[in-house]
């Protein structure tokens, strides 16, 4: 018998039953909860008179609407602030754990996980949002569900699932310096495209990978859905271990080597077999932008803008043509002359301290440029922006022009106030550069931490690596 | 929930492929804590020349007349037609409630992202898959008709056109099962609750740290 995949010993370790068209019944233990998708699902349990299974299980945390300006004046839209009462309320009726806005420990539902030790190697997580695919960086099989199903978890502790097949995607050789986890999921995007993994787990291989700080591996499993995949996954190894240690969800000190030995096996077993498998060089990896309306419209820096002429695909140029026409771009115009209005550093891909420190650096000593209307950095939750303020990255951020924010989700999908007017352009280091997604007609340009900062102090897009 | 059953309903088809979930339901619209009301707004962006906000009098705004869905007999559309990958992107099954709010019943799609395809079958909703030739010629029958009706059949699991040909389609046993029935899975999965703690017994034994409160 062939070996398991860290897919298949995962899944194994949580399957309660499994019905005859083996259909599984799956066993959850983190469920995160935050204001946007969770309202529906309190008023049907209760509606239906049912109890919830596991309290203990759900961390929960409003983020999609919170401000990041103006705290002091609360939510001042009355139909967002109705969604984040109810959450409250709701945590406070059935007594769940929730880190309220003024806690430290608030902040984006996929930072704080991970932050607190909520989320463990070899766990199942899930949240009613597909970014949950973040906390795979774990060696945890995290996926995002829908409303009815964080109903279904809350009430049973289980979800009904059919199990994916498995793909590997593997980085051969580092990267080179200057190259970073969203350059490589980028790149891994653009590669399979955004139908590429559906149905599959996505393990992710390889030196190019192991290398990536934890920080670095939730920024690669957070993309994962944008490949198509519910879930991504890396291995468990001494970086996993190392970050999670003394956190204050994560094991207690008598339980720790007994949480160890379990998790020395959380990894694909050397004769696993995998119905897919990718091979990216590392180093022919290079900083990436988006030019298009849909993460796998994506290129090298060095690139110019693609052309649809050159492409034989009729669906596809025309596809191609629709993406330049929204995003107002010209084929062929290299990417230093696309000049942009906005900067966004923030959301779930990209707002942990190395995010931060990463941007900072390429901010220190210089100056966002008079044509950029606005450019903001929103740390992932209230512990990063502390630590980010010990550290002094708010001080060359502000002298730089930025401004720098509370935590949230911001402007990656402009629920609040921050947002894009129609036509003007960002650069944005959150993960879905969808039509509208930053606020109605704004255009979005996908890409890492330093590449933002770059685009913020020259007006334009640029390759990080020429600015040092 | 209510039992699928068969029909017979207009077709509207919007030819582009990847549409995401952000375009079926805009983000605004999603700080509403209820289930229903989202159809007015389904599609927003392509549906309206000007910006919306929740709880606007969309009787108000202009109305993009190119857009199928605004169109007669379109405005009373059953179906959906779209090309692959459909609704990809954000989990938010308010994109479900809000084509169904609006009236449809089934989409039809080459092929669907997992989360989407998964939250239809929560709420009665029938996403169906067939080749990418097949909706290729449904596409064309749809440009070349005025009020292109299809018939579905969940039961004989088979689209049908107005000529009579029978296009079948795949589904899952059990998802069929449950649609045709109206059953809850929340209702099903509660049968076997003794498994399910049998199962956390053995769980929390093996490994004790992720019991901890
Ligand atoms: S930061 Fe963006 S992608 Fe992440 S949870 Fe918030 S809205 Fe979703």
């Amino acid at each position: 018998m062939a070996g398991q995949t860290l897919y298949d010993k995962i899944w194994a370790m949580h399957q309660v039953r499994q019905d005859e068209a083996g259909t599984g019944l799956l066993y959850i233990d983190r469920h995160l909860v935050h204001e946007v998708t969770s309202p529906q699902a309190f008023e049907g349990l209760e509606m239906a008179g049912r109890s919830l299974w596991r309290k203990e299980s759900i961390l929960a945390v409003p983020d999609h609407n919170v401000p990041t300006i103006g705290l002091e004046n609360g939510i001042t839209d009355p139909v967002a602030k109705l969604q984040v009462d109810t959450l409250d309320d709701n945590c406070d009726k059935y007594r769940l754990t929730e880190f309220k806005m003024g806690d430290v420990r608030q902040g984006v539902v996929h930072v704080i996980g991970p932050e607190q030790g909520a989320t463990l190697p070899g766990m199942t997580v899930v949240c009613g949002d597909s970014h949950t695919s973040t906390h795979g960086a774990f060696a945890a099989l995290a996926f995002g569900i829908g409303t009815s199903e964080v109903e279904h978890v809350m009430v049973t502790q289980c979800l009904i699932q059919k199990k994916s097949k498995n793909m590997r995607v593997t980085i051969d050789g580092a990267v080179s310096e200057g190259v970073t986890a969203k350059d490589i999921v980028l790149r891994i995007i653009g590669e399979i495209g955004t139908a590429g993994g559906t149905g599959h787990t996505i393990e992710f291989a390889g030196e190019g990978i192991t290398n990536l700080s934890m920080e670095g591996r939730m920024t690669l499993c957070n993309m994962t859905i944008e490949g198509g995949a519910r879930a991504g996954l890396v291995a468990c190894d001494q970086t996993t271990t190392d970050y999670v240690k003394g956190r204050p969800f994560a094991p207690r000190e008598d339980q720790w080597e007994a949480a160890l030995a379990c998790w020395e096996d959380l990894h694909s077993d050397d004769d696993a077999v995998f119905d897919r498998e990718i091979h990216i060089d590392g180093a022919s990896i290079e900083p990436q932008v988006t030019w298009g309306t849909s993460p796998e419209m994506v290129t090298a820096i060095s690139n110019a803008i693609p052309d649809p002429a050159t492409v034989s695909d009729a669906a596809k140029a025309s596809g191609m043509q629709q993406a330049l026409e929204y995003m107002g771009l010209e084929a062929n115009t290299p990417f230093d002359q696309v000049k942009i209005d906005k900067v966004f550093i923030g959301s779930c891909t990209n707002s942990r301290i190395e995010d931060l420190r990463a941007a900072a650096k390429v901010a220190e000593g210089r100056k966002v440029a008079d044509s950029v209307k606005l450019a903001m950095v929103v740390p992932g939750s209230g512990l990063v922006k502390q630590q980010a303020e010990a550290e002094g990255l708010d001080e060359i951020f502000t002298a730089a022009g930025f401004e720098w924010r509370e935590p949230g989700c911001s402007m990656c999908l402009a629920m609040n106030e921050d947002r894009l007017e129609p036509g003007e352009r960002c650069a944005s280091t959150s993960n879905r550069n969808f039509e509208g997604r930053q606020g109605q007609g704004g255009r979005t340009h996908l890409v890492s931490p330093a590449m933002a900062s770059a685009a913020a102090v020259t007006g334009h897009f640029i390759d990080v690596r020429k600015l040092t | 929930m209510e039992k699928f059953e068969t029909f017979s309903g207009i077709v509207a088809a919007i030819d582009r492929s990847n549409i995401d979930t952000d375009a079926i339901i805009p983000k605004q619209y999603l700080k509403s804590i209820k289930r229903t009301g989202f159809g007015v707004n389904l599609f927003d962006d392509w549906r309206y020349l000007d910006p919306g906000a929740p709880g606007e009098d969309n009787a108000q705004r202009r109305p993009s007349l190119d857009f199928v869905l605004n169109q007669s007999p379109y405005k009373h559309a059953q179906v959906l037609l779209a090309r692959e990958n459909f609704a990809c992107g954000s989990s938010r099954e308010h994109a479900v409630w809000a084509l169904m709010d609006f009236g449809i019943k089934v989409v039809i799609a080459p092929s669907y992202a997992d989360i989407f395809y998964n939250n239809s079958f929560k709420n009665g909703f029938l996403p169906i898959a067939l080749s990418a030739s097949i909706v290729d010629q449904l596409f064309e029958e749809f440009e070349q008709s005025d009020d292109f009706e299809l018939d579905i059949d969940l039961e004989n699991q088979c689209v049908t056109n107005a000529a009579g040909v029978k296009m079948p389609f795949e589904i899952d046993e059990f998802r069929k099962y449950c649609l045709l029935n109206g059953l809850d899975d929340i209702g099903l999965s509660m049968q076997h609750a003794d498994q399910i703690k049998n199962f956390e017994q053995q769980y929390y034994a093996s490994y004790p740290w992720l019991g901890n409160a």
